[in-house]
C-alpha cells in the first residue's frame, strides 16, 4: 500500500485555525487555476484507517492521499465501505451510536481524530453533499445563509449568498426567486443549491457521496462541469458508481473492494487515466472493465 | 416447497394460467365501498340531527345581547360574556404553557434522549396519560394549583390544569411531527457545522412546525370544550362580572351550558342550546386557524 507519507503537507495560508472565522476566498470566479506543476500537495491523508460498526469491521487499514485542488474519485462495489469512509472524514459517522474508527486522518497536518478536535468544527472545514438533494424547508436564500449563520459569519450575508450561488452555477436560475422554497427547485437545481450552501461556509474539502445518482444525464453533466470549476478553489472527493463519471471527471481514482469478511479495503489508487487504462491489479481491471460489481 | 423433479424437465414451458374472475373481484370492491359509505353516512346523520336540534332550539335566543350580556335568573336577559371571556383566558393560558412545555419535551424525546428502555418507557407512559379520564386531572389541579400553590379557583389555575390535560396530546403530536422529518435534514445541517441545537432550531423545528402547531391548536380546542376537570377546581356557575384571571371566581362556556341545561325550564334549555352554538362556532374558528397556520408554515416544505 502507499507508503510515501514523508512529504508533510504544507498549506501556504494557514488562516483557518480553530474557531468560526471564515476565510472568504477572493479569487474571481473565472480566475486562473493555481499552478501545481511541482509534486502535488496533499490536503487530506488517511493513515491506516479502520472503521467499525459495533463488532463489524466495515473498512480496514486504508491509506489514501487526497491531492489539493483535484478531484479524487472513490469507486468500488456496493457495500465496500465508500460511504463509511467518506462519512469518517467529516466525522459525520460519530453520530452513529455503534460507530468507531481507528487510525489517523490528517487535515492540514492536524489529526481529525485527536481528542481535542471537535467534530462540529471539522464539519465546517470538510463539507458534504449527499446522494439525494436535501435542501432545508426554507427559502433559497436561507438555505445558503444557514451555514454561515450557524458558524458566526460576520460579513455581508447577501453578498456571500450571491457569491456562493454564482459559484454553484445556480445564480441565474434563482436570482429572481430567492424567497421561494429551496424545495421548489428541480432535482439538479436542488443539488446545486446543496453545493452552494456547502461552499458558503468555505470548506477546505468537499465530500460528495454519489451526488448525481438521483439526477438525469443533463443535470449530471452540469454537476460535473461545476466540479471541474470548483476544484480551482476546493479539493473534492467523490464517491460514484458511474465509471464514465469517474473516468471523465476525476484526477485521481481510488479503487476499493471488500474481502471475505466484508471489510472494505483499498486495492489500488493512482492517476485516473492509469487506473482505467493500465491498472496494476487484476481486481481493478475486472471492476473498471465491468467484469465485476 | 418441493423441488421440481430434475429427471423430467418440461419439454415446452407451460403458459401460466390465470382465472381473472373480474366480475367477482369488482363486486367485492363495490361491497366494501358501500360499507365505508354507510359508515360515514351514519356519522353524518347523527351529526346532522344533533346540529338541527341545537340550532332549532338555540338560534332564536342567539343575538348580540346574548353575547354581550351576563347570566341572569330570567333567560330572556341572560348572556354569556363572562363565560366567553373565561374560556378565552383559559385558552390563552393553555397556549402559553403547553406550547413551550410540550414542544421542548417532544424535542428532548426525539432529538436528545438516547434510545434506551427508560426513555421508551417514558414515551409509552406519555401516550397512556392521554387516555386518563379528564376528571383525574381536575383532582390533580385542585390539589396542586388551587390548594398547594394557592392560586385559588381562578382561570389561571384552570389554564394550568387544562395544560396538564392536553400536554400528552401535544407531546405525542409533536413527536410524530418531529419523527416525520427525514434524517437527511439532520445530516444536512450537521454537515454545515451546526451544533445539535442549531440543527434542531434551523432545520428540524421549521420542518416539523406545521404538524406541531396543528396538534397544539386542536388540543386547545379540546381544552376549551372540556368541563369535567373545571367542576372540581371551582369554576363557578353564576358569574355576572368579567373574571380576573388571577383572583376571584370565573366560569367557562361548557360549565355555563351544563348549568343552564340542568334547569327544568324550557327557556333555559334554549339559552343552553344557544351557548352550544357559540362553542361550536369557537371550535370552527380554531379548526380554521389550524388549517391556515398549517398552510402558512408548510409553504416551503415539499417532501
Ligand atoms: N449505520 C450502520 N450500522 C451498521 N452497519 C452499517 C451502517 N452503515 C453501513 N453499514 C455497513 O457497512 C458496510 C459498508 O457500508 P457503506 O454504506 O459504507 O458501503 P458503500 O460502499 O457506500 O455502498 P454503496 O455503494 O451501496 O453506497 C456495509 O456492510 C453496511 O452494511
Ligand atoms: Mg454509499
Amino acid at each position: 500500500m502507499n507508503t510515501q507519507l514523508s512529504e508533510a503537507p504544507v498549506r501556504e495560508a494557514a488562516t483557518n485555525g480553530p474557531g468560526p472565522a471564515i476565510r472568504l476566498a477572493t479569487l474571481p470566479a473565472g480566475g486562473a487555476a493555481p499552478t501545481v506543476d511541482a509534486a502535488p500537495e496533499y490536503v487530506v491523508e488517511l493513515r491506516d484507517v479502520s472503521c467499525y460498526y459495533g463488532a463489524f469491521r466495515a473498512v480496514r487499514n486504508v491509506d489514501i492521499k487526497v491531492a489539493k485542488n483535484a478531484i479524487t474519485a472513490l469507486i468500488g462495489p456496493s457495500g465496500c465501505g465508500k460511504s463509511t469512509l467518506l462519512r469518517t472524514i467529516n466525522r459525520m459517522n460519530d453520530l452513529v451510536p455503534s460507530y468507531r474508527s481507528e487510525g489517523q486522518i490528517m487535515l492540514d497536518g492536524q489529526d481529525l481524530f485527536a481528542k481535542e478536535v471537535d467534530p462540529v468544527a471539522v464539519r465546517r472545514r470538510v463539507g458534504m453533499v449527499f446522494q439525494k438533494p436535501n435542501p432545508f424547508p426554507k427559502t433559497i436564500w436561507e438555505n445558503v445563509a444557514f451555514g454561515p449563520k450557524v458558524n458566526g459569519y460576520k460579513g455581508n450575508l447577501n453578498e456571500l449568498v450571491e457569491t456562493s450561488l454564482r459559484r454553484a452555477a445556480l445564480w441565474d436560475d434563482v436570482k429572481d426567486k430567492l424567497k421561494q422554497s429551496g424545495m421548489s427547485l428541480s432535482g439538479g437545481q436542488q443539488q446545486r443549491l446543496c453545493i452552494a450552501r456547502t461552499i458558503a461556509v468555505n470548506p477546505e474539502v468537499i465530500l460528495m457521496d454519489e451526488p448525481c445518482s438521483a439526477l438525469d444525464p443533463r443535470s449530471t453533466l452540469q454537476i460535473e462541469e461545476l466540479m471541474a470549476e470548483l476544484k480551482r478553489e476546493y479539493t473534492i472527493v467523490i464517491v460514484t458508481h458511474n465509471m464514465q463519471q469517474a473516468a471523465r471527471a476525476s484526477d485521481t481514482t481510488v479503487f476499493m473492494t471488500m474481502g471475505e469478511d466484508r471489510a472494505g479495503f483499498v486495492v489500488e489508487q493512482g492517476p485516473t487515466a492509469q487506473i482505467f487504462t493500465n491498472p496494476r491489479n487484476q481486481l481493478t481491471e475486472d471492476y473498471v472493465s465491468g467484469r465485476f460489481g | 416447497m418441493t423441488v421440481a423433479n430434475p429427471t423430467a424437465p418440461p419439454a415446452t414451458p407451460v403458459a401460466p394460467r390465470f382465472e381473472p374472475a373480474l366480475m367477482r373481484r369488482k363486486l367485492t370492491g363495490t361491497i366494501f365501498y358501500g360499507a365505508c359509505l354507510a359508515a360515514i353516512g351514519v356519522l353524518l346523520l347523527a351529526l346532522t340531527f344533533l346540529l338541527i336540534d341545537v340550532f332549532r332550539r338555540g338560534l332564536p335566543w342567539l343575538d348580540l345581547g346574548f353575547l354581550s350580556g351576563v347570566p341572569s335568573r330570567r333567560p330572556a336577559n341572560a348572556g354569556i360574556l363572562p363565560a366567553l371571556v373565561g374560556s378565552f383566558q383559559v385558552g390563552i393560558f393553555v397556549a402559553i404553557f403547553s406550547f413551550p412545555l410540550g414542544v421542548a419535551a417532544a424535542i428532548y424525546l426525539t432529538e436528545y434522549a438516547k434510545d434506551n428502555w427508560f426513555n421508551r418507557l417514558l414515551q409509552t407512559n406519555i401516550s397512556n396519560l392521554a387516555g386518563v379520564p379528564s376528571i383525574i386531572y381536575g383532582i390533580l389541579g385542585l390539589a396542586l394549583f388551587v390548594r398547594l400553590l394557592g392560586l385559588g379557583p381562578t382561570s389561571l389555575a384552570a389554564g394550568l390544569t387544562m395544560t396538564l390535560l392536553i400536554l400528552p396530546v401535544v407531546i405525542i403530536a409533536s413527536i410524530e411531527a418531529l419523527k416525520a422529518v427525514p434524517d437527511a435534514q439532520r445530516e444536512g445541517a450537521y454537515a454545515l457545522g451546526a451544533t445539535r441545537w442549531q440543527m434542531v432550531r434551523g432545520s428540524i423545528f421549521p420542518a416539523a412546525a406545521p404538524g406541531i402547531m396543528t396538534g397544539l391548536i386542536l388540543a386547545m380546542a379540546r381544552a376549551i370544550g372540556e368541563a369535567a376537570p373545571l367542576l372540581l377546581i371551582g369554576a363557578s356557575v353564576f358569574v355576572t362580572f368579567l373574571p380576573n384571571p388571577l383572583e376571584g371566581s370565573y366560569t367557562v362556556l361548557p360549565i355555563q351550558v351544563l348549568q343552564w341545561a340542568s334547569r327544568p325550564q324550557a327557556d333555559f334549555q334554549g339559552i343552553s342550546a344557544a351557548a352550544i352554538i357559540v362553542i361550536l362556532a369557537l371550535m370552527l374558528v380554531l379548526n380554521g386557524l389550524a388549517l391556515v397556520v398549517r398552510a402558512r408554515l408548510s409553504r416551503h416544505i415539499q417532501w
